[in-house]
């Protein structure tokens, strides 16, 4: 279990964390989710004690550790960029935790085979890390960060650097990895959609502050705020009332509740279509249709529709 | 076909082959011309090797390696954490002693040698005489190798991945650690370059020594100055001699210390 209480920090007059608190209850894996410059490494670092807040106190399974170095914390850590050991094999890199804690050598042994085995990465282990992939790389990070058996893993933008398709394949493994393992996690990314695949709480932060925590579905379904409704997805803004596209249905014929709009552009995405449409007052929205729709409603480019939303939210201020 | 030869790209591949082959030639040559054909014409100059195994010119030997070892020694851990202090400490004047680190290549050595008498001569204002013993040797040597080592790892650990520092930090490495485990392998490459450029400079210096040393045989003449001697006595076999017999020894040294470095790296090939 994670518990940051009010954490503040600063960088000059920058402040990076605005009172930040979060919980992160043990086995979970949870997500931090926000724009760039958000400050979601700064909190997770803080939570690693790889920085110090100005306020604030971090607790990992009950006990304050806001004053231990990292060294003291049982923390794993991730980075966006490996931060492999460059000069270290991929072996003397995933055993660098047990080495340094002098653990005999059978039992390093042991624990390395096993990890590497985990990661796949057991024909690799000669190799240095300026011989891998990045995907290899990553794991490598992972496995070196799980060889001391950390209280919680923090892995910030673990798969930011990689390509999309690495990308999902490795969350999904990280997915695997994490309910075999049960690892307490904590997974910092700018993707909603990796957010929402991965992890089984997102708490989403803008501008060093926190606007909502809660599971994925109920973040799209009931989003707390504006910032969080456009985050986790598309959303079109008519006055204060959101809509998301697939809310969007279309008639050929008008009924009471319709409003006339014209079919500027058709955009086709596989299995889904995006139909981008001009209101007749000038405001633009875009609806998600299946393909099945799109043709029995033999919708064409500068055609007439009707546009009736099925689900719409209105935030009180 | 000549015009066009400008504006054709070149295949990738061939590219490729090209240019080494073009610059390995270019860099024997001038390499050639500029190191190898004098130490020829010294070799070739050099008769009278008697002279070599002399007690004095063994004792002159031996000195100039001892101390050349020991400067770049002192070097390597100094240098090291004067450009620690540089790259990751932040103290009023840090401009300034960065430009100071590069003065003694700017003095020119024999003016080095008359400050290091004044300063630390019979007349020394601070009471301290080294003058006409090893330790003034030594002093005037540390004095003009101290920018190698500062020089060569301050780029390197300017560009040192910190987040190395903070996973093993976050892997249970306290202070030390980190530093014998991380940093100084990532950094050892350079120090080591430095090592060799300092050991190099210390082998062949002549002006910071000729005047601090007071070129006494068997206690504080040195190669250089011992060739001087020889040269001065028109024996100049002789002097090259002692010439080839040092350069033959420092260029094993800094062969080993390029093996040594190779090894370090090896992670990078
Ligand atoms: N060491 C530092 N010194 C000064 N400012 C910093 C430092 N670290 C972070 N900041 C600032 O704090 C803010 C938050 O940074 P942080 O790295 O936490 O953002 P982030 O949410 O992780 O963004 P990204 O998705 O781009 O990684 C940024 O505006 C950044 O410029
Ligand atoms: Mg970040």
């Amino acid at each position: 279990m994670i518990e940051a209480r009010g954490i503040v920090k600063r960088f000059g007059d920058f402040t990076a964390l605005d009172g930040v608190s979060v919980d992160v209850p043990t086995g979970s894996l949870t997500a931090l989710l926000g724009p760039s410059g958000s400050g979601k490494s700064t909190l997770l670092r803080v939570v690693a004690g790889l920085e110090q807040p100005d306020a604030g106190e971090v607790s990992l399974d009950g006990e304050d550790v806001t004053r231990l170095p990292p060294q003291s914390r049982g923390v794993g850590f991730v980075f966006q960029h490996y931060a492999a050991f460059k000069h270290m094999t991929v072996w003397d890199n995933v055993a660098f935790g047990l080495t340094i804690r002098r653990r005999p050598r059978s039992e390093i042994k042991q624990r390395v085979t096993e990890l590497l085995d985990l990661v796949q990465l057991s024909g690799l282990a000669k190799r240095y890390p300026a011989q891998l992939s990045g995907g290899q790389r990553q794991r490598m990070g992972l496995a070196r960060a799980l060889a001391v058996d950390p209280k919680v893993l923090l892995l910030d933008e673990p798969f930011g650097a990689l390509d999309a398709r690495v990308r999902k394949e490795l969350r999904i493994w990280l997915r695997r990895l994490h309910d075999e393992t049960h690892t307490t996690t904590v997974i910092v990314t700018h993707d909603q959609e990796e957010a929402m695949d991965v992890a089984d709480r997102v708490v989403v932060m803008n501008a060093g502050r926190v606007e909502q925590t809660a599971p994925p579905r109920e973040l799209y379904d009931h989003p707390a705020n504006e910032f969080v409704m456009s985050f986790v997805g598309p959303v079109n803004r008519l006055g204060d009332t959101f809509i998301r596209p697939h809310d969007v249905e279309l008639l050929l014929e008008p009924n009471g509740s319709t409003q006339e709009a014209m079919v500027q552009r058709l955009v086709h995405l596989g299995f889904e279509v995006r139909v981008e449409l001009v209101r007749d007052d000038g405001e633009t929205l875009s609806a998600q249709l299946t393909r099945e729709q799109v043709e029995t409603l033999e919708l064409q480019h500068g055609q007439i529709v009707y546009v009736r939303p099925t689900h719409q939210t209105v935030f009180a201020d | 076909m000549a015009a066009n030869a400008g504006t054709v790209p070149a295949a990738p591949g061939a590219r490729r082959s090209l240019a080494p082959g073009l610059s390995i030639g270019l860099s024997t040559l001038y390499l050639s011309l500029i190191v190898l054909l004098p130490l020829a014409a010294l070799s070739w100059r050099a008769h009278g090797w008697g002279a070599v195994s002399t007690p004095q010119a063994v004792a002159a030997l031996r000195l100039t390696l001892g101390l050349s070892v020991a400067v770049a020694l002192v070097n390597a851990v100094f240098g090291t954490a004067i450009a620690w202090t540089l790259v990751r400490d932040r103290f009023v004047g840090q401009g300034f002693v960065n430009a100071l680190v590069d003065l003694p290549f700017a003095l020119p050595t024999i003016v080095a040698g008359l400050t290091l008498l004044a300063l630390y001569g019979p007349k020394s204002p601070v009471g301290i005489n080294a003058a006409f013993t090893r330790w003034g040797l030594l002093l005037a040597l540390l004095f003009v190798t101290l920018p190698f080592v500062v020089r060569t790892v301050q780029p390197v650990l300017f560009e040192l991945d910190r987040e190395m520092e903070d996973a093993a930090a976050s892997l249970g490495a306290g202070r030390v650690t980190t530093f014998l485990r991380i940093i100084l392998p990532s950094i050892l490459p350079a120090i080591l370059s430095g090592v060799a450029l300092a050991f190099a400079r210390a082998v062949g210096e002549f002006g910071a020594v000729v005047l601090i040393s007071g070129n006494l045989p068997f206690k504080t003449e040195v190669v250089s100055v011992y060739v001087l001697g020889r040269l001065e006595s028109n024996d100049s076999g002789g002097a090259a001699a002692a010439s080839v017999v040092i350069l033959l020894i420092s260029f094993g040294v800094l062969l080993a210390i390029g093996g040594l470095r190779r090894w370090v790296t090896r992670h990078d090939r």
